[in-house]
């Protein structure tokens, strides 16, 4: 585009008022935000001793954890969506036909390479039936590149360390079925149903 | 005898505490940075081995210990010469200015000696001119690094450094000729005892002149909004690009020395020295006690001083080097001259009437030198100018389409952005 285009307007700074050229006003502005900043509360969390506090944990992306069901199997069908759906190939997955009549395949291996992964939380998308999930814990670490393949068990065992703070989806999808249907009295529909008699 | 042996403990006493101040000046610096910042700053490093951390005050020991260990790298393509001398130079020229500052006169109360005066070259006469020359040593340094690392980022800085050391050598120089005219002494300690027996310090008596001072002397140690020869986003580290291991902290803690001896002189020549009023008393000589106190005093002072300087950093953006340039060379200069003007007409016309140094010639001259003041600062806020032409250069433009030059293509680019 040439300079003396017709489509380009020009801006221009509009012109410095006496205090501002004085500088003072501008001195002194800079001088308050400073103490303000300086007298203001520290946000800085002390990561060992104290733990970032999450606003919701259950849609932080975070290490994954392979979920059980109500009788403690593990609930995935080894369907391989989320392999498939996984940008990162960082899935792998060996199926064997069930032991258990109700459902047809499981997984005999899952690996996650931790190190592969980049917590997109495309697999927990792809799940249909809520079996992989993303936790809200973020302190990853290990001493070695094989100790960064998690296994089913130690995936498992994630579930098992969270599954109170962050109940499962298939879970909460449950209860949330309920409470709309009314079968259990909690706090969320309790208002709703104080109004209903009276329409 | 006694003199040398006497010299010696006082620079082993002093260069000591420099470099520890330095070194936990580093640490106060990164402090502030992080709360400024709404972060804690450093505060893990403690004792080693244990849990204890006693608020991070390891950190400085660690760092030093990091860099001492560190590979000390030497690129192929510098000047060995050079390029071993710019370290050595620098920090040379950071240290000597301290010969010169007074800290009061120490009466030991052991009979037949002498009061022993707190400062490494006592009565030294050219004590002002000799801090001139120091300060300006610091230049080579700087410039000795920027050509001997053969690095055109270094260079670059090198050459930044040196024009803005020299541009505000001059505002500095005329504030301290309005200072010495004061005073009618070239010798600091004087300076310091003339403001502490009248109890006027000078920051009240001069406030042009300090303003003038504070500003050449930040500019002086390169401190944040004057940082420009050092930019980091500018010129990767400047004139110490090059630089690693121990001689990168030899530059490191001589830019600190630099930024306490602007503290120091600021102290000494317009917050009134050792001296704070009804605590220190005005006499130079005082017992062991009252100049313990007085160094006391006296550390306030500059790190108050220097904290300001910290929080400066934080405050205001980084100026654009022709305005660096224009803040010398413009205001500054002008502003310098004018208070040398004021104190050059009192010298010669008003002080020969009546008594200096008192009623009623000193509030008179602090009247005048405020006035002064602030309609200097009102005239150049008025004269500033309002309006910055931000398009590009009409006349520049033509000259890279290939076109002959015309200067009248700028003026008139101007005239129309500044009448709309």
């Amino acid at each position: 585009m040439k300079r003396d285009s017709s489509e380009i307007r020009w801006v221009d700074e509009s012109p410095l008022t006496m205090s501002e050229r004085s500088y003072l006003p501008l001195f002194l502005d800079g001088l308050t935000t400073t103490f303000r900043h300086l007298l203001s509360r520290k946000i800085t969390v002390q990561f060992p001793e104290e733990r970032h506090q999450f606003p919701d944990p259950v849609i932080y992306r975070g290490v994954h954890r392979l979920n059980r069901d109500e009788q403690g199997r593990v609930k995935c069908v080894a369907c391989f969506l989320c392999a498939t759906a996984c940008p990162a190939h960082c899935i792998d997955i060996v199926a064997a036909p069930s032991p258990w009549p109700d459902q047809e395949k499981y997984p005999v291996v899952f690996n996650i390479d931790m190190l592969r992964c980049i917590f997109c939380g495309m697999c927990e998308e792809a799940c249909p039936v809520d079996a992989i999930e993303l936790t809200s814990l973020y302190d990853l670490s290990g001493k070695s590149r094989d100790e960064m393949i998690f296994d089913k068990a130690k995936l498992l065992s994630v579930y098992d360390q969270t599954k109170d703070q962050e109940p499962p989806g298939w879970l909460r999808a449950k209860q949330e079925l309920e409470e709309m249907l009314g079968l259990v009295e909690s706090e969320g529909n309790r208002e709703p149903s104080q109004e209903s008699p009276s329409e | 005898m006694s003199f040398v042996i006497e010299t010696c403990i006082k620079i082993a006493v002093l260069l000591g505490a420099l470099m520890t101040a330095a070194a936990y000046l580093v640490l106060v610096e990164r402090w502030i940075a992080a709360w400024v910042q709404d972060r804690l700053g450093p505060n893990r490093v403690g004792i080693p081995l244990t849990n204890i951390r006693i608020l991070g005050l390891g950190q400085p020991i660690a760092d030093g210990l990091k860099l001492i260990f560190k590979e000390e790298f030497v690129p192929g393509h510098v000047d060995r010469v050079l390029y071993n001398l710019a370290p050595i130079l620098t920090f040379v020229a950071a240290v000597a200015v301290y010969a010169v500052v007074p800290l009061g006169q120490a009466d030991l109360g052991i009979a037949g000696w002498a009061p022993v005066d707190l400062t490494i070259v006592p009565k030294f006469d050219a004590a002002l001119i000799f801090l001139f020359a120091a300060n300006g040593a610091a230049v080579y340094g700087v410039i000795i690094a920027g050509w001997g690392s053969n690095n055109k980022y270094s260079l670059f800085g090198a050459m930044r450094g040196a024009a803005q050391l020299i541009a505000y050598e001059i505002p500095l120089s005329l504030a301290l000729v309005a200072l010495a005219c004061y005073a009618g002494t070239l010798r600091i300690d004087d300076i310091v005892t003339q403001q502490a027996q009248s109890g006027v310090w000078n920051i009240i008596l001069h406030p042009l002149a300090f303003v003038v001072f504070f500003i050449a002397a930040t500019a002086e140690a390169g401190r944040l909004p004057f940082d420009l020869p050092e930019t980091e986003q500018e010129l990767v580290g400047g004139f110490h690009t090059e630089y690693s291991g121990m001689r990168l902290m030899t530059f490191l803690v001589s830019e600190f020395l630099h930024m306490i001896t602007a503290a120091v002189l600021i102290v000494l020549l317009f917050l009134g020295g050792w001296h704070l009023w009804f605590i220190t008393g005005a006499e130079p000589v005082a017992g062991v006690g009252l100049a313990l106190l007085r160094i006391v005093v006296f550390v306030i002072k500059v790190l108050a001083v220097v904290f300001f300087f910290m929080l400066m950093r934080w405050s205001w953006p980084r100026f654009r080097f022709d305005q660096l340039m224009a803040l010398a060379w413009k205001p500054l200069i002008s502003w310098g001259m004018v208070q040398v003007t004021i104190l050059v007409i009192w010298y010669a016309w008003w002080e020969p009437r009546v008594t200096a140094h008192g009623w009623p010639s000193m509030p008179i001259l602090g009247l005048v030198n405020w006035s002064g003041f602030v309609l200097t600062w009102v005239f150049t806020s008025a004269i500033a100018r309002p309006h910055y032409n931000n398009r590009p250069r009409q006349d520049l433009v033509r000259l890279a389409q290939g076109l002959p030059y015309d200067s009248s293509d700028l003026n008139r680019e101007n005239a129309e952005v500044c009448n709309t």
